[in-house]
């Protein structure tokens, strides 16, 4: 069985002989997405010119279909087809359980019941775009309508413990509390959010023969490629599923939808590739979101500042028919010592549009409660914040008793504080003017798990030395082009300009894909381990080769560098050897697989963030003006990828403070910002300065390159420190994010301002 | 309709159903798919392109509208072997992610250093001022283009590098 101690012998990755781990280099794929000729899944070009797919949605949120009248759509120009859940070809049946990992069957148009509003019950394919827009709106559909229930609020009465779950309990956290000198006891609620991907779910689909190739834009290739194929009934053989270039995906391309299997079913109807995009209004629903929660915190401390009691609990709400629970609780579980504690979950079923992942489930959302109480509760005690946290600073996890495998997080603190400056933060509200705006200055810890799954990935080396990296992993732009390149140069010791990454493609050797912030650690090691025994491969060619100068040597001496392979003054050029010994090339498999020991430890990563916001008093308007963020994330292995990523998720985090959030409407079960004029995701104009800086850190217990993720770990707590600078600046806290002037403004005239 | 564009210095004849955007005709009838829609209303800016040198969102606008019109896409202002300074910078200063915002943001850059070389100012720009390439003017000017993976500051330092090389 594997130990994280297998991990621990010195590998390319962590000598770093050319320096290109770390380094950072601009992005792989860089030059085609500056000059626009990177194809997304919906500009690939098919052998044949595609039919254009176009999705009918329900306009009611429960019930079921009782008629579909498609004469008017189907005599419309240019229409080629036209199905709804009546006329759409058989496919396989929903299993009745399912789990995210597994692929299984997702057929579309699958029954006559509508369960949300905005759910797919209809397609029409046309000639061309504009034919097949204008005819899904002549498909008429009757409901029989059946009582709905739609509002989260409504029905926190129902809620139950998610299945399989129950709560987490350590030492006695009732009388603790109940006991506890200080307490701060308050509800948080977050609104239901949407991705917003800036590229809308999309397929261009074809067969040859009973072949079928997908293009599509997915976070995970294997197992969509695999769902599908189920869902269609064929071997899986006969379906290739490619993503290469994915224009966001946050969690909300994790799954599928109706694109990939209606366009798959259209194109074998019609015997001619088809293509689907969906509409921006459909992406609200049709996909996945990220649910509402409501969420109950209570702290118990000595006057001294020490935790004595600590309790979150979350509801939160899936669709009927979904199991996905939104666990806001659970960071909680490692972040504080407090020797009582209680955290747990419960789910309300609804009428809405499935939950699902959205960038770092959990800690998205949890950090806005606890995090902002302890703000409170430091105020309670006459405590500056960072000092409380450093107080309550575990030495071991506080619910597992395991270790820490590294934790930097008083660290972040510290230099967060001394680079932010926060030794000039006034600790009573409103004390600092600039102009019309009141100023403040907050800051909150940032905690998001580390995980690592199985993964293959092969390498090859040609005759002119090229090193081409294969997997079938994704880039949502998180840098997985560019972060394989750099393990692959440096291993093989070639210029990164001798290297290809083929990656999205259900023929490459299978990765999990994207999500979790699982991606590069998990993708990274199994490139490391492809790597290392194309060296060994390498190295066994050379010294067994009478034409090279290597010969007869030990293979274990063998050295790689520049692009030439040597043992000490005995060297040859890396292509020449190949070109030579073994013309066709050779290749390398290489696998990564989470280690038995794994869970003896507790993982995370972890930083501060700092934030500086101005409120104006008669507007309720708040401006983020400056932010940092100090984070401890592993080995980091483009400083720039990575920065981008943490500085990414921080504003995601100041938009759920400030803006983001959809809301329902009670009369239909609706969305009600259904596009990007009313769903606010920050513009450019929202963002003030804004940095983030990396810890140096080696996590040994991670994986065998040390890294951990931060696709994550960016967006956990930078809303609360968002919400506490706010506080800090006029004196008023809203738990109800978002924090739009509204809610501000009756705080503020509440406190006679 | 028939419609002549001139599109990245080539005229080109179409033949266009009368609903086509500009967008649309772009991407799906010159098979130039540089221009992005995010959005399809005029509220993303991921398919600005310039027309006449002026950016636009060419999903809100229909292409017979555009007989006779000189529209630059992202394809006409460089390529991998020659990059535009902008796109230069952007690579650079690592201003995208998943990168489906960013010809829009490209676009809109050139189309925004263009208005300010006109003088032409913005709610940031002081009263009876030229306007400066300044970090508020430039979060003015480019909030017309949404990346949702928030490369925002990245883009700001990218605009004001791909100014100082261009000057
Ligand atoms: S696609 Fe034109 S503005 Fe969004
Ligand atoms: S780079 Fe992804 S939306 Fe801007």
């Amino acid at each position: 069985m594997s130990s994280v101690h297998d991990w621990e012998a010195p590998n390319p990755v962590k000598t770093n002989r050319s320096g290109l781990i770390g380094k950072a280099v601009d992005r792989y794929e860089g030059p085609l997405k500056v000059t626009g000729t990177a194809p997304y899944a919906y500009e690939v070009e098919p052998p044949s010119p595609a039919a254009y797919g176009v999705l009918v949605t329900s306009t009611v949120a429960r019930g079921r279909i009782v008629a579909a009248d498609t004469a008017a759509a189907e005599a419309a120009p240019g229409v080629l087809l036209v199905w709804t859940p009546f006329t759409v070809p058989a496919q396989a049946e929903r299993p009745a359980v399912t789990d995210f990992w597994s692929a299984s069957a997702d057929p579309a148009l699958e029954d006559d019941r509508v369960r949300y509003f905005g759910q797919a019950v209809g397609l029409v394919v046309a000639d061309t775009l504009e034919n097949a827009t204008a005819a899904a709106k002549l498909v008429a559909f009757s409901y029989e309508q059946e009582p709905a229930q739609l509002v989260f609020d409504q029905h926190l009465g129902e809620a139950r413990d998610p299945p399989g779950e129950s709560d987490v309990r350590v030492g006695d956290f009732e009388a603790a509390f109940a006991a506890a000198p200080v307490t701060l006891e308050g509800t948080w609620k977050t609104p239901l959010q949407n991705h917003c991907q800036m590229e809308p779910c999309a397929t261009t689909a074809w067969w040859e023969g009973d072949k079928l190739t997908v293009h599509t834009s997915v976070q995970m290739v294997r197992r969509t490629q695999q769902g599908l194929a189920l869902t269609l009934q064929i071997p899986k053989e006969n379906v290739r599923l490619l993503t290469r270039y994915i224009g966001g995906g946050f969690g909300g391309k994790g799954s599928s939808y109706e694109d990939l299997t209606l366009a798959a079913l259209a194109a074998r109807a019609l015997d001619r590739p088809v293509k689907i995009a969906l509409t921006r209004q459909q992406m609200m629903t049709v996909t996945i979101h990220r649910p509402a929660t409501v969420m109950d915190v209570k702290l118990g401390a000595t006057p001294d500042g020490r935790l004595t009691a600590m309790s979150l609990i979350t509801t939160t709400h899936c669709n009927r028919r979904g199991t996905f629970t939104e666990h806001a609780s659970n960071f909680a579980r490692s972040l504080y010592a407090a020797p009582n504690r209680l955290t747990g979950h419960r789910l309300v079923k609804l009428d809405l549009p499935h939950a699902g992942a959205m960038r770092a489930p959990g800690e998205a959302s949890g950090m806005l409660s606890l995090e902002v109480a302890m703000d409170e509760l430091a105020e309670k005690l006459g405590m500056d914040p960072i000092q409380l946290r450093i107080l309550n600073e575990p030495e071991v996890d506080p619910e597992t008793g395991k270790p820490f495998s590294i934790r930097q997080l008083v660290r972040c603190m510290k230099e967060g504080a001394q680079l932010f400056g926060w030794d000039r933060r006034l600790p009573t509200p409103g004390q600092v003017r600039d102009g019309r705006w009141l100023v403040g200055f907050g800051m909150a810890a940032a905690i998001r798990g580390n995980f690592l799954l199985p993964a293959r990935c092969s390498f090859f080396v040609d005759a002119e030395g090229v090193i081409t990296v294969r997997q079938g992993m994704t880039d949502i732009g998180t840098g997985t082009y560019t972060v394989l390149a750099q393990i692959a140069a440096e291993t093989l010791g070639v210029p990164l300009g001798a290297v290809r990454v083929e990656i999205g493609d259900s023929e490459l050797p299978p990765a999990p894909g994207s999500g979790g912030q699982f991606g590069a650690a998990t993708a990274g090691s199994a490139a490391l381990d492809a790597g290392m025994n194309l060296r060994k491969a390498i190295a066994e060619l050379a010294v067994a080769d009478a034409g090279s100068p290597l010969f007869g040597g030990r293979p274990d001496q063998v050295t790689f560098q520049d692009g030439v392979v040597a043992i000490e003054n005995r060297s040859e050029r890396l292509g020449d050897l190949i070109r030579r010994a073994a013309p066709d090339g050779l290749t390398a498999q290489g696998e990564i697989r989470p280690a038995a020991d794994a869970r003896n430890w507790s993982q995370h990563t972890y930083g501060a963030h700092f934030c500086e916001v101005g409120v104006d008093p008669v507007t309720g308007e708040t401006r983020m003006r400056r932010m940092l963020g100090v984070f401890a994330a592993g080995r980091i292995l483009n400083w720039k990828t990575a920065r981008s990523q943490l500085t990414g998720g921080m504003i995601w985090g100041v938009a759920s403070a400030l803006t983001e959030g959809n809301a329902i409407d009670p009369r239909y079960g609706s969305l009600i910002n259904q596009d990007l004029a009313s769903y606010l995701v920050p513009v450019q104009a929202d963002i003030g300065e804004l940095d983030a800086i990396m810890l140096d850190e080696v996590d040994d217990k991670a994986n065998p390159m040390g890294i951990k993720g931060v696709g994550e770990l960016g967006i956990s707590g930078a809303g609360a420190a968002v919400a506490n600078a706010i506080y800090n600046a006029c004196g008023v806290r809203v738990r109800d994010y978002p924090i739009t002037p509204d809610k501000l403004l009756a705080g503020l005239m509440a406190k006679g301002m | 309709m028939r419609t002549t564009i001139t599109v990245n210095g080539q005229a080109r004849a179409l033949d266009l159903d009368p609903r086509t955007t500009l967008l649309d005709a772009l991407r799906e009838h010159l098979r130039l798919t540089g221009a992005k829609k995010g959005c399809d209303h005029g509220q993303c800016g991921a398919c600005t392109v310039l027309v006449n040198g002026v950016r636009i969102n060419s999903c809100l606008s229909l292409a017979v509208m555009h007989d006779g019109d000189e529209v630059t896409s992202i394809e006409g202002l460089g390529t991998t072997e020659a990059l535009h300074p902008v796109q230069r910078a952007f690579l650079t200063e690592d201003a995208f992610q998943c990168g489906y915002c960013t010809p829009g943001q490209i676009c809109s850059t050139v189309g925004m250093l263009a208005e300010l070389e006109a003088a032409i100012p913005s709610q940031e720009t002081p009263r009876g001022a030229k306007p400066a390439l300044t970090d508020a003017e430039i979060r003015e000017r480019m909030s017309g283009n949404i990346c949702r993976c928030s490369a925002y500051p990245q883009i700001v330092a990218a605009i004001k590098s791909a100014a100082e090389a261009m000057a």
